[in-house]
């Protein structure tokens, strides 16, 4: 392909790369050069007439493009995606909680996927396991209370230590430090925790219990459910529950293609362009799935839109329609009279730049047909 | 009608001070009364005429216009005593706890008032109007506790609000005077730090002491049938306002005691709080006499309803019409058929020219009455005559260029069609006007999909476009072939439906005519050249097909007959001698359909890139001609061949019945055993899921085997002539819809599920408690051609049920995500630089999609790099 580089080169800048691209993986092996300048040719004027025209509201065309097949969605809010995957939110309230900017998702959710390429099943259920967060009460075999001694007594189960990879002291010292005012001690597979206060009563000590029961031990906080599946011919490890920041530190993870799907999460710790990519490829999971087939560029537009100013923002009357310059736009979304009243106090002035301001006060609107305007010499103008 | 070329540039926002308030008002309103008693508006009362006319015959003391011309004026009512405006109590609030209770001077130093002041407009600039507030509430906040004034060193008391207008320092009440003298002291250059502009507001209007009355015309009096007037709402409210007043003052001359007035003081203060805000939490709503709560200002700007919404962002419109609608497939895609009762009530305004003189003479001869005729003559100064008998004779003779005809409609007049909800822009399309007999609008069925319209009794809109610049841009950008490509994705979104995807079908699948059948047919069509055929006397249904074809037109693709869309035919086991065995390779060379069956994949909307090719290739004019012709020649097809289903249709074998029997037999013994399994307890759970879980996934497996085996048994013995087998090959339908008729229902599920326990313990009251067996949980074994069982007939009535209740909340849901975006990205386009930005110049993306290609120009969103490649070099 090299010999044709001089081509390429000449129409960078005037056919996008994407387009460039495609034809390089397109060219037939043997290709004449002359050939190749008039593909080149061809797709040029292609690509001019298939351009977008100035002044098109592309908005209001994505808008539409995504509104329009909503109505087409099913509300059925969870699903089990295949047989035994997760739950997840999907359909229509997935894509309005992707549009909010919602901060607390319905199913938080990760894909984890491993730096080891090849790993044998067993080591992946080992990594899973050692990923969850795991509280004190799944790796016992008994725990109870001591009356005579004051102590709770707990018998660990050493075939799951071994499989969450787990050691006896680590538990202890997690366990010291979960719950107040105790002492634990350990003893081969057994741990015995006692209050470090004297004379206290037995109840307490059962309310200890309980509490200890559910204090946490191991694996990363949040991460409630781990499912290893085969994707392709690639382990992944699908969970409920996120904490991105602490997964991508653990050295058996593919820190590269891990994911989770929470905007602000991954806004947190990846960045807004990270987050950008997020919207839209979760906006994109949510339509496909419901057999909705929409042009990219619609949702790219929305994502946009919510990303402009450096943080992501939702499109609420808090997000960006409370932000629109116009005192007018805003008004005709929600909540007029408290954006009128704090427009007076502050004398602002619509300058009546975008599409309702002008419906309102029956005005040609600055997009389309009437966006150009003509200006023309009148005769007395010339003679002075 | 008048045009002007002025322009409202931009709006501000003020508040009225009491200066303004009078300078601006028409009458001072004094008393309460409305009429006197010959019924004429009291002077100085609030129906005063001063303040606008709404009854016919009077005429405006201000303006000197009459009804409907007055725009109605503004009056003033002077308070007795001062009161809170609802509407800034929080705004006052924060005044009174940031200033000094001696000096008014804002409780900051003066460094920090500088550097307050610089923060501001730092932030302002570079972050917005929004993030400004947030910085001032901020500082409000950290200056709120300061004990002492920094500027005149006394002592501060803590404010605070007893909800809703009582101001209360300590426990002491500051009174709207003391309030007023207070924000007065406030200096300018401080009111900036609260985030307002002294040249719009002082604080102290926000305490009333004159109250601006609205005209007449916004609240006009109605009069009933019996004679009685009935007054708006306001004007009630108003009414109260006066009369409390007027008590107050005479109450404070009379030397009242001070409880009298602190009473009346405070019911004036509920009144003209409700005067502005109907809904307040503390406040009970002033209610009518029959208890229905007043609309006053707010209820009127705001909601769906209200003024912003309702009337300024949605407008109304004359010159439009509205009609069941009912299929005609002999209609071009672009025609609409109109009944010709409405062409004589809608008219298009035509201008006199000599070369149309004569014509619109013999229009106006016909009058309003005669079709076609005219029903109005607009004289260059603006004035309509309506032509009748009377007036035809001098309209006649007086005709002369420079006048204006309102002519009938006739055909291919445009107009604008609609239906609701018009929740994309295909939604409202131009169409050319067809008169047509009977009552209703007629259209092709091609165009039923961009409107998502059907004939159970759907309605539309037409509008008639009355300007030449309105016209224009309907029939550039507006018509129907402009909008054969759908925007969201870039594929056709008109193609051909129900009976015409059948017939071409059947037509490109195994049809041979006569040289002189297929001449007929083609012609029944509107095609009168037949020079594809050559000299054949036999001629193919390809044949026939390929005359609608462009005569250059090559295109390659597959059917969706196709067992291996993806791979290339060479490869296909299918493929042999040079030709697939189910004729799914569709090869188009010089406009000849040399193999393939046409079916939905190609023809239908949104599917198929036969006709995003042709629209690529030869425009959206042409395009509509083919399709138009592809849909006549389709049901034509089916008109001459004869295409119906019966009952014996869903018939099936014996042998087949019991192979179906005993396939869903084995599958309902399976689930019998992972019952039995999970009952005692050996099924072992799939990771994450409870056993329960488990069960229900499995059982759900195997039910829906069974029904697809079915379905399959069905499929292997139907013949290929069985109409419905040939519209679920043709992907009108699909095999699902025959395996239900005269197989097996199958599972009805809701939300996901097995249908599960209305009653206790079980789905209806004919099982037993706990049972989970297929048919206790919605397995219906039964096709609808042999009959349901009672309980089985519930189950489908369930998922019916559940799919409507979906329906009935997703719509709303749907909705408002849909105003969302649109409210949101209303303002975004295209500038002429290539960027997208929004009305405040932002820019939002850098070029459009990347790529800048508008996906309504594309194919699919892209261009077709390959075709071009193989244009160029060949295969």
């Amino acid at each position: 392909m090299a010999e044709f580089d001089d081509l390429f080169k000449k129409y960078e800048g005037l056919i996008p790369e994407s387009l460039l691209n495609d034809v390089k993986d397109h060219l037939p092996a043997k290709v004449k050069k002359s050939d190749v300048q008039k593909i080149l040719e061809k797709l040029h004027i292609e690509y001019e007439l298939a351009k977008i025209d100035a002044g098109e509201s592309v908005g209001l065309i994505a808008a539409e493009s995504m509104g329009e097949p909503g109505t087409q969605m099913t509300l059925n809010t969870k699903h089990a995606g295949g047989v035994s995957e997760l739950q997840v939110t999907i359909g229509l309230p997935r894509l309005i909680e992707i549009f909010d900017g919602r901060k607390q998702l319905v199913t938080p959710s990760m894909e984890i996927y491993l730096s080891d390429k090849n790993p044998s099943p067993d080591k992946v259920s080992r990594i899973a396991a050692k990923i969850k967060e795991t509280s004190l009460n799944e790796l016992v075999k008994t725990i109870e209370v001591n009356v005579a001694d004051a102590t709770i007594e707990v018998d660990l189960d050493k075939n799951l230590l071994a499989k969450y990879g787990i050691r006896t002291q680590a538990i202890a010292k997690a366990l010291q430090k979960g719950l107040k005012n105790v002492n634990v001690k350990v003893k081969e597979d057994s741990l015995f925790i006692k209050l470090t206060k004297e004379g206290e009563e037995l109840n307490k000590l059962y309310a200890l219990k309980e509490e200890a029961k559910k204090t946490f031990v191991s694996g990363i906080k949040g991460i409630k459910q781990v499912l290893p599946v085969k994707k392709g011919d690639e382990y992944v490890i699908m969970t409920a529950g996120s904490n991105l920041k602490k997964v991508l530190t653990f050295e058996e993870v593919d820190s590269y293609k891990t994911k989770c799907n929470d905007i602000f999460e991954t806004l947190k710790v990846l960045g807004l362009e990270a987050a950008r990519q997020l919207i839209i490829e979760e906006a994109i999971k949510v339509l496909e799935d419901q057999g909705i087939n929409i042009d990219i560029r619609h949702i790219m537009l929305a994502t946009d839109i919510m990303c402009a100013t450096g943080e992501v923002k939702g499109i609420t009357r808090y997000g960006i329609v409370g932000e629109k310059s116009s005192v007018l736009a805003r008004a005709s979304f929600e909540t007029p009279i408290k954006h009128i009243i704090a427009a007076s106090e502050r004398g602002e002035i619509d300058k009546l730049s975008s599409v309702i301001e002008n419906v309102m006060i029956n005005q040609a609107i600055p997009a389309g047909t009437g966006l150009p305007s003509l200006r023309i010499k009148s005769e007395g103008a010339v003679k002075k | 009608m008048q045009t002007s070329n002025k322009k409202v540039k931009n709006i501000q926002f003020k508040i009225f001070s009491p200066k303004l308030i009078k300078q601006v008002a028409a009458a001072k309103v004094v008393t309460p009364e409305l009429y006197d008693k010959e019924g004429y508006p009291v002077d100085g009362g609030l129906m005063d005429i001063r303040l606008g006319v709404v009854d016919p015959g009077l005429t405006c003391k201000t303006c000197g216009n009459k009804l409907k011309e007055c725009p109605g004026h503004h009056g003033y009512i002077e308070l007795a005593r001062p009161v809170v405006h609802i509407m800034f109590v929080t705004t006052v609030l924060n005044l009174l706890r940031c200033t000094c209770r001696e000096c008014g001077r804002i409780l900051a130093s003066d460094a920090e008032i500088a550097a307050q002041k610089r923060r501001l407009k730092k932030v302002e600039k570079e972050r917005g109007l929004k993030e400004k507030d947030v910085a001032i509430k901020l500082f409000l906040q950290k200056i709120r506790g300061v004990s002492k004034c920094p500027h005149c060193r006394s002592r501060q008391v803590n404010v605070s609000l007893e909800k809703p207008t009582r101001f209360l320092e300590k426990d002491k009440r500051i009174s709207p005077i003391e309030l007023r003298s207070r924000l007065e002291k406030i200096p300018d250059k401080d009111i900036e730090l609260f985030g307002i502009d002294p040249e719009s507001m002082r604080p102290e209007w926000t305490v009333l002491t004159v109250l601006p009355i609205p005209s007449v015309s916004m609240r006009p009096s109605i009069t009933l049938q019996s004679g009685e007037r009935s007054e708006d709402d306001l004007t009630h409210k108003l009414g109260d306002i006066v009369r409390i007043n007027q008590r107050l003052f005479e109450n404070i001359n009379a030397g009242a005691p001070e409880i009298i007035i602190e009473d009346l003081w405070d019911l004036l203060q509920y009144h003209v709080t409700t005067f502005f805000k109907n809904n307040v939490a503390q406040l009970p709503p002033a209610r009518h006499r029959s208890g229905e709560p007043l609309k006053t200002l707010r209820d009127r700007i705001e909601s769906k309803q209200g003024r912003i919404r309702h009337n300024l962002a949605g407008k109304r419109t004359n010159f439009s019409a509205r009609s069941v609608i009912s299929p005609d497939a002999m209609l071009k895609i672009n025609e609409v058929g109109m009944p010709s009762e409405m062409t004589m009530k809608l008219t298009v305004p035509e201008r006199v020219n000599p070369w149309n003189i004569e014509y619109l003479k013999t229009l106006i001869e016909k009058g309003p009455l005669n079709y076609p005729g005219a029903n109005y003559v607009i004289r260059p100064d603006g004035r309509r005559k309506r032509i009748t008998d009377e007036t035809k004779e001098e309209l006649l003779e007086e005709l002369e260029p420079g006048y204006i005809v309102e002519r009938h409609i006739i055909d291919g007049d445009l107009a604008l069609f609609n239906r609701q909800p018009s929740l994309h822009r295909m939604s409202m399309m131009c169409h050319k006007v067809k008169v047509l007999d009977g009552k209703t609008f007629r259209l092709n069925v091609a165009v039923c999909h961009p409107y998502n319209a059907d004939f159970d009794g759907d309605e539309m809109n037409l509008h008639v476009p009355q300007t030449e610049e309105a016209r224009a841009e309907a029939e550039l950008l507006l018509e129907v072939p402009t909008q054969l490509v759908s925007p969201a994705l870039g594929l056709t979104i008109m193609g051909c439906t129900q009976d015409a995807v059948t017939g071409n079908y059947i037509l490109t699948k195994d049809l041979e005519f006569d040289r002189n059948d297929a001449v007929q047919l083609l012609y029944s069509v509107g095609i009168d050249n037949f020079n594809k055929f050559g000299r054949k006397e036999k001629v193919s249904g390809k044949d026939v097909f390929s005359v609608l074809l462009p005569d250059d037109f090559d295109f390659l693709g597959r059917n969706g007959i196709c067992i291996a869309p993806a791979m290339p035919c060479k490869e296909c086991k299918m493929w042999k001698n040079g030709k697939c065995e189910l004729d799914a390779r569709i090869e188009i060379k010089d406009g000849k359909l040399l193999t393939g069956i046409m079916d939905a994949k190609q023809l239908s909307a949104g599917k198929g890139l036969l006709l995003r090719t042709i629209h690529k290739q030869y425009g959206s004019t042409k395009t509509a001609e083919i399709l138009t012709s592809m849909f006549k020649l389709g049901i034509k097809v089916l008109l001459k061949r004869g295409f119906t289903i019966g009952l014996s249709d869903v018939e099936i074998s014996e042998d087949a019945k019991k192979r179906i029997e005993e396939e869903i037999e084995k599958s309902l013994e399976e689930v019998e055993r992972l019952i039995e399994q999970y009952k005692s307890k050996e099924l072992t759970p799939l990771p994450g899921r409870t056993r329960k879980e488990t069960l229900e996934i499995k059982t759900l497996g195997v039910l829906n085997k069974a029904r697809n085996a079915a379905g399959e048994i069905v499929a292997e013995q139907s013949s290929d002539i069985n109409p419905i087998m040939i519209m679920a090959r043709c992907g009108r339908a699909k095999l699902l819809n025959l395996a239900m008729m005269s197989a097996c229902v199958g599972q009805q599920s809701m939300r996901g599920q097995r249908i599960g326990e209305g009653y206790v313990d079980r789905s209806l009251p004919c099982f037993r408690r706990g049972d989970l067996g297929a048919a206790a949980r919605g397995f219906i074994k039964n096709g609808f051609k042999h009959g349901l069982q009672p309980s089985e007939f519930f189950y489908g009535a369930m998922t019916g049920r559940d799919s409507l209740m979906d329906t009935a909340l997703r719509t709303p849901k749907s909705g408002y995500l849909y105003r969302r975006l649109s409210n949101a990205m209303q303002d975004l386009k295209v500038e002429y630089d290539g960027t997208v930005r929004d009305c405040s110049g932002q820019i939002v993306q850098f070029e459009y999609g990347e790529d800048g290609i508008d996906v309504s120009k594309s194919e699919q969103g892209t261009i077709n790099v390959q075709k071009i490649i193989t244009d160029v070099c060949g295969e």
